[in-house]
């Protein structure tokens, strides 16, 4: 019992992680139709970034999280700027070839740089007791950090005016323009928003897991999973989505070999397309 | 005899036949070798084509057949002794079945959904194949050397299967230009421009897409037989690679969506561009680098390809390229 208890929460904890990476792509599907492929090797920026900061600048890895953001956000805008805007009326061919020729760039000198050996960030906090189960407490301070950031985003889109203006975008983008919102300046906005909340899902998992430059990928494809479940378009269903799919990841291997969790996940994936394209929780549309 | 004779179908069909006789006149195993992948790369990307640029839905995780029709094709020659030909078939009835069992449910999404759904059932199937124990796991199975034996040893089999793959590429850009020219790819160019407007005027569109589709599927199982019968060896990260899957889109896209000779001309550019990055020394590191910075470029300014932009320039060319 108290083994399950332990999967359970190791699952939730990771579930959260995933979940901001999933509200990075949705956010921008949401708001421009993108699927963003380059969308993994910008997680794996992230874990780079935060390792870069660990190891030769000397900083707290939740602290370099703040720099990775910020670099996040920058990385986004110029993305949108030089490969995004030109597509966003070209059928949905040209934005996945436009974002994955992307992922290319970044993968190909992220390989040259640092070649794709494994890297982990040694850093400890000591490990939590509760209930009978042990919790490395920065499992526990990355989930807590992943719940703040899905606050400020939601504070962002509701309670703000530039978040207010990508609701609307998102909602229609003709009429938004028309009632003056610059919609070129929001999309911008949105992209880099999105992006940066993919680098510090990346900076977090490259706290509590081992990494390659291309280790993005596998996170993009649980996205992907996590945004369906949730609803493309709906930041809110991604966070459940991911609380999901770390349940899910969490309680499989406790009744069977690991190796049929991804089975399981792009069963459930395919399912949810055909049966509830809305999502769990339905998108607003 | 008609569809001979038109320029559209001879001019591919002369490229893909070029690439064929070149090892023979070079007589060298490395041409072969490198023609295989020129002439794999040409057979799959028009295969594609018949989906993609035809029907509009972009299957993005279209390698699932050339996996799976591998793997069939591959248990039937290692486990069951059978010969490649009639395995190659099998192999390519069984990405045709799964064509078909998924053209009756995932094909009535539409756009991003479908494209998402398509990588889905790759990574499902990949990760089906690394616990399925009769397909040996996530070790794959490897081939009995002994078997080349009934070819007339190893050398032998690698030329038969080279001809195989020739002959197939030939009857694929056969069947793309017929698809093109006749009453089911108009319907289905039709459900490309306007879906809705299509089955207005007659066309039975999930019918026509799921036929596409399985079209479209059949090849690659059979080119996945092919291939990793040459390989001799087959496991799940190799058969279900995402990343080729992707390669196929830039090819059919560098060439020219929904036309016969793009997709061939997208593929042999694409490989031969490849192999100069790889081999030079100064692009050799950076050589994905350079290939995302030309896709990109491919992508932002000339979207319809090289076949679609030489025919919107030269209206002469209309009649010869298709």
């Amino acid at each position: 019992m108290s083994q399950l208890l332990q999967y359970l929460a190791d699952g939730l904890l990771i579930g959260v992680v995933y979940g901001i990476a999933a509200m990075g792509l949705t956010l921008i599907f949401g708001v421009m139709s993108v699927i963003n492929l380059a969308h993994g090797p910008i997680i794996a920026l992230g874990m780079f970034g935060v390792y870069l900061c660990f190891t030769v600048l000397g900083l707290n890895p939740f602290i370099a999280l703040i720099l990775v953001a910020a670099l996040g956000l920058l990385l986004g805008l110029i993305i949108y700027i030089v490969a995004v805007h030109r597509v966003l009326n070209a059928p949905h061919l040209s934005s996945l070839l436009a974002t994955f020729s992307v992922n290319m760039i970044i993968i190909g000198i992220g390989t040259t740089i640092w070649s794709t050996s494994f890297r982990n960030v040694d850093y400890s906090l000591g490990t939590l007791q509760a209930a009978g189960i042990s919790l490395p407490a920065t499992r526990v301070a990355a989930a807590l950090i992943a719940l703040l950031v899905t606050g400020v985003l939601y504070w962002f889109l509701y309670r703000t005016r530039p978040g207010k203006n990508i609701r609307a975008v998102a909602n229609n983008r003709t009429a938004a323009e028309l009632m003056g919102i610059p919609s070129t300046r929001v999309l911008a906005l949105s992209f880099g928003i999105g992006t940066m909340l993919a680098a510090i899902a990346g900076g977090l998992i490259g706290t509590i897991l081992p990494f390659t430059i291309l280790s993005g990928g596998v996170y993009e494809l649980k996205s992907f999973v996590i945004v369906v479940l949730g609803g493309l378009g709906n930041p809110l269903g991604a966070l459940v989505g991911g609380l999901i799919l770390g349940l899910i990841e969490g309680v499989i291997p406790a009744f069977t070999s690991v190796g049929w969790v991804p089975v399981f996940e792009f069963v459930l994936f395919v399912l949810l397309l055909l049966l509830r394209p809305q999502g769990l929780f339905g998108a607003k549309k | 005899m008609k569809t001979l004779r038109s320029p559209g179908l001879w001019l591919p069909l002369l490229l893909v036949a070029a690439f064929a006789v070149y090892p023979l006149i070079t007589g060298s195993a490395s041409t072969r070798e490198s023609m295989f992948t020129v002439l794999m790369s040409v057979a799959l990307a028009s295969s594609l084509n018949i989906l993609l640029g035809y029907t509009g839905y972009v299957s993005f995780g279209h390698i699932v057949f050339f996996g799976l029709g591998g793997y069939v094709g591959f248990y039937l020659i290692d486990e069951q002794g059978w010969h490649l030909f009639p395995a190659a078939l099998l192999g390519g009835v069984a990405a045709g079945l799964l064509a078909l069992l998924l053209g009756l449910s995932i094909l009535r999404l539409r756009g991003a959904y479908f494209a998402l759904a398509t990588i889905g059932i790759n990574e499902a199937m990949k990760a089906f194949a690394k616990q399925f124990a009769l397909f040996g796991g996530p070790n794959g199975m490897e081939l009995n050397f002994a078997i080349y034996r009934g070819y007339g040893g190893a050398n032998a089999a690698l030329w038969l299967v080279f001809w195989s793959l020739a002959v197939l590429a030939l009857v694929v850009i056969f069947v793309s230009f017929k698809v093109k020219k006749s009453k089911f790819g108009l319907g289905l160019m039709a459900i490309r421009e306007d879906e809705d407007a299509a089955e207005v005027m007659g066309v039975v569109a999930p019918r026509a897409k799921t036929w596409a589709y399985v079209l479209s599927a059949i090849f690659p199982g059979m080119i996945g037989v092919l291939f990793f019968f040459k390989n001799g060896v087959i496991e799940p990260e190799s058969a279900f690679r995402l990343h080729l899957s992707i390669e196929l889109l830039v090819m059919v896209m560098l060439g020219g969506q929904g036309t016969v000779l793009g997709p061939a001309l997208g593929g042999a550019a694409y490989q031969s561009l490849r192999r100069t990055l790889l081999t030079s020394p100064m692009f050799r590191d950076i050589q994905l680098v350079v290939a995302g910075v030309l896709l990109l470029l491919i992508v932002l300014f000339i979207p319809s390809g090289a076949v679609g932009w030489l025919r919107s320039r030269w209206a002469a060319l209309r009649r010869v390229l298709e």
